[in-house]
C-alpha cells in the first residue's frame, strides 16, 4: 500500500477515566477525502490534536509518508507536510489577511530568524502568498485585518494558510461549520479543489458535506472507530444508522 | 506620513530640540535631563520589544539595566585604579574607552538574558511575570553582597568615560552620543518590526497555536526576541552609568524594572516610539512634580491609571488610533 501518505496506528489517549481516542488506526490515502465523522463527543478533535502533536498520545504510532512522526512537535510535524485548519478559527487577528498567509509561507520556507529584510517585501513569500489567497477566493482582503472579516472568510484564511504551508496532507477540523448553505457549498468546491494538491482527512458533522465529498468515511464513537467504508457502506451499515445516523440519511 | 508617523519625529524633535535650546539658554542641568531621557527611551525600546511585539511581561529588565551599568563601574574603575579584572589564565584590564564599554555590556546582558530566558520563557503570564521578578531579584541581591565593587554602596567613577573624538564631558556633546545610539536602535527595531523574524514574533503573542501549526516554534522566537531586548537594555544601562558616574544596586532593582515599564505603557505598548515618549514625560513630571511634593509618584499613578482605562494603546493609540498593519 504505497499510496498511504498518513497513517495513524493504534492511537489511545484518555483523560483521566474518560477515553477519548481508543485503538484508532486509520490511513490517508493519495488524492482521497477521508471523513471523520461520529457524534459530539466522540473524540475526533481530540484524534486530530492527536495527529498534528498539539496533544500527546498515551501510545500509538503517527507516520506521514512513511515516516515516523510520534516523537516531534506539533511544528516539526507542520513543517515535515501537516496542513491543518482549526474547529474554532486560529489566525493571528491584528494581522492582516496577507500577512497570515505570509506567516505560512515563511513556516514552508523554515527559516524565520531574518532581521533586516522587510518580509512584506519578500516577493518569493508574498506572491506565495496571495496565490493561497486568491485560490480561496480571498485575494481582494489582502489588506484586511483578520479581525474585521467574517466567520466564512476567517475559515476560508485557515485553509489559504494551511495551502502555504504546500502540504502532504490536510487535516480540516469542522471546516464548514456556522458557514451557512452558500457558504457550505463554496467550502465543497474548494475542497474539491484542494484534493488535487494533496489528500485531505475531513472532520464534518453538515452530512450533506460529507457524503457529497468524501471517498471514504471512518465512523468515531466513544473515541473507537466502529466502521470504515464509502460513503454507500456507510448509509446502509445499520449498525451506524442506529448509533449515529438515525433516519436522517440523505437521500 | 501617517498620523503616528507626525508624532515619532515631533517626539524627537523635541527631544533633541530642547537640550539645544538649554545650549543656548545655558541650563547645562536641562540637558542632563533630556540625556536621562533618551537613556530611559533606550531602556524602554529594547524592552518593548519583548513585551510589546513579543507579549513578554518581563518585571526583570533591571537585571540587565543593571548588569550594563555594572558592566561600565568595573571596567572603568580597574580602568582608573591600573589593576586588572584579572590576571590568570590571560590579563583583562580595565578600559575607559565607551565603545569597548558598550559592546561588553550588551554582550553581558545579553548572555544573562539567554540564561534567564531559556528557564523563564518556558512559563508564561503571570508566572512570566513573577520568574523574571525572581531572576532580577537574585542579581539585585548579588550586587548587594558583593563587596568588591561598592555592595549596597555602589561604585563611583571620577570622570566619565571617552569616546573617539568627543569630549563626553561636555553635557550637550555626551547627550548627542546618546540621541545618536537611541536613533540607531530605533531605526534597527524598526527594520526588526517588519522582518520575518517580527511578524513570527508578533503572530506568536496574538496566536500561540497558529504559529505552531505553521511549523515555527514560538520559544526560539522569544529567546531571540528577549535576547536583543536584554541586549539594548543592558546598553542604555551603560550609558545612565555612564551619565552619573555612579552604579548602585538601585539601578538593579524591582522598582527600576517597573519603572521601564512603565516609560512603554505610557507612550503606547508595541508602538516603535511608545518608551521614547513614555520616558520623555516620566521626565518631565519627575521634574516639574518632584520639586512640588516628594509624593509626585501619586501624580504619575494618576496618569497611569488614565492611560490604562481610557487609552489602551498609551498616549500614541490615543492620539494616532490603532496600529496600522505595516505593508
Amino acid at each position: 500500500m504505497t499510496d498511504v501518505v498518513l497513517r495513524t496506528d493504534r492511537l489511545f489517549k484518555s483523560f483521566g477515566a474518560l477515553k477519548a481516542t481508543n485503538d484508532v488506526s486509520l490511513d490517508l490515502r493519495k488524492g482521497e477525502i477521508h471523513a471523520l465523522i461520529g457524534p459530539n463527543g466522540a473524540g475526533k478533535s481530540t484524534l486530530i490534536q492527536q495527529i498534528t502533536g498539539h496533544l500527546a498520545s498515551d501510545s500509538g504510532a503517527v507516520s506521514l509518508m512513511d515516516e515516523h512522526l510520534t516523537d516531534v512537535g506539533p511544528a516539526e510535524r507542520a513543517r515535515k507536510g501537516l496542513g491543518r485548519t482549526f474547529q474554532i478559527s486560529s489566525l493571528a487577528m491584528e494581522h492582516t489577511v496577507l500577512q497570515n498567509a505570509v506567516l505560512g509561507a515563511l513556516g514552508q520556507r523554515g527559516n524565520v530568524m531574518a532581521f533586516f529584510k522587510p518580509v512584506m517585501k519578500d516577493v518569493r513569500l508574498v506572491s506565495a502568498a496571495k496565490a493561497a489567497l486568491a485560490q480561496v477566493g480571498l485575494a481582494e482582503f489582502a489588506t484586511t485585518r483578520t479581525a474585521d472579516l467574517s466567520h466564512g472568510q476567517r475559515r476560508q484564511l485557515e485553509v489559504a494558510v494551511a495551502l502555504t504551508l504546500k502540504p502532504k496532507a490536510f487535516l480540516m477540523d469542522e471546516p464548514m461549520a456556522g458557514l451557512g448553505l452558500e457558504g457550505a457549498q463554496q467550502m465543497i468546491g474548494l475542497l474539491t479543489e484542494l484534493r488535487k494538491e494533496a489528500p485531505i482527512l475531513l472532520i464534518e458533522h453538515d452530512m450533506d458535506a460529507v457524503f457529497a465529498l468524501a471517498d471514504r468515511i471512518s465512523v468515531l464513537v466513544y473515541g473507537e472507530v466502529i466502521a470504515t467504508g464509502t460513503p454507500e457502506e456507510i448509509k446502509v451499515n445499520p449498525e451506524i444508522r442506529r448509533a449515529y445516523l438515525g433516519d436522517e440519511v440523505p437521500a | 506620513m501617517t498620523r503616528e508617523t507626525w508624532i515619532n519625529v515631533a517626539s524627537l524633535a523635541v527631544l533633541l530640540g530642547v537640550p539645544l535650546w538649554a545650549l543656548m539658554a545655558d541650563e547645562p542641568f536641562i540637558i542632563t535631563l533630556a540625556t536621562r531621557a533618551a537613556i530611559f527611551a533606550l531602556a524602554g525600546v529594547g524592552l518593548n520589544l519583548a513585551l510589546g511585539t513579543g507579549g513578554l511581561v518581563s518585571l526583570g529588565h533591571a537585571a540587565f539595566f543593571g548588569i550594563g551599568g555594572y558592566a561600565m563601574g568595573i571596567l572603568a574603575s580597574h580602568a582608573q585604579s591600573y589593576a586588572p579584572i584579572m590576571e590568570a589564565p590571560f590579563l583583562i584590564e580595565g578600559t575607559k574607552s565607551m565603545p569597548v564599554i558598550w559592546l561588553v555590556a550588551m554582550v553581558t546582558s545579553a548572555l544573562a538574558a539567554l540564561a534567564i530566558g531559556v528557564l523563564s520563557l518556558r512559563t508564561s503570564g503571570v508566572y512570566f511575570i513573577m520568574i523574571t521578578l525572581a531572576f532580577g531579584q537574585m542579581v539585585y541581591y548579588f550586587a548587594i553582597s558583593w563587596p568588591a565593587y561598592g555592595g549596597e554602596d555602589g561604585l563611583s567613577i571620577y570622570v566619565r568615560n571617552g569616546f573617539p573624538g568627543l569630549n563626553t564631558l561636555v553635557p550637550i556633546q555626551f547627550f548627542g552620543l546618546c540621541f545618536v545610539i537611541l536613533c540607531l536602535v530605533l531605526l534597527l527595531m524598526n527594520a526588526i518590526h517588519k522582518s520575518a523574524f517580527g511578524l513570527a514574533l508578533s503572530a506568536a503573542r496574538q496566536n500561540e497555536t497558529r504559529v505552531l501549526s505553521v511549523g515555527l516554534k514560538p520559544y526560539h522566537l522569544r529567546l531571540v526576541a528577549f535576547v536583543i531586548s536584554g541586549a539594548v537594555t543592558g546598553l542604555a544601562g551603560a550609558l545612565f552609568a555612564d551619565l552619573n558616574r555612579f552604579v548602585s544596586p538601585t539601578m538593579l532593582s524591582w522598582q527600576m524594572s517597573g519603572e521601564i515599564i512603565i516609560f512603554i505603557i505610557i507612550g503606547g505598548v508595541g508602538r516603535l516610539f511608545g518608551p521614547v515618549i513614555g520616558a520623555m514625560i516620566f521626565i518631565l513630571l519627575e521634574h516639574t512634580l518632584g520639586g512640588l511634593s516628594e509624593f509626585w509618584h501619586v501624580y504619575l499613578g494618576a496618569l497611569l491609571l488614565g492611560i490604562v482605562l481610557f487609552a489602551k494603546g498609551g498616549l500614541i493609540g490615543a492620539f494616532a488610533g490603532r496600529e496600522k498593519a505595516h505593508d
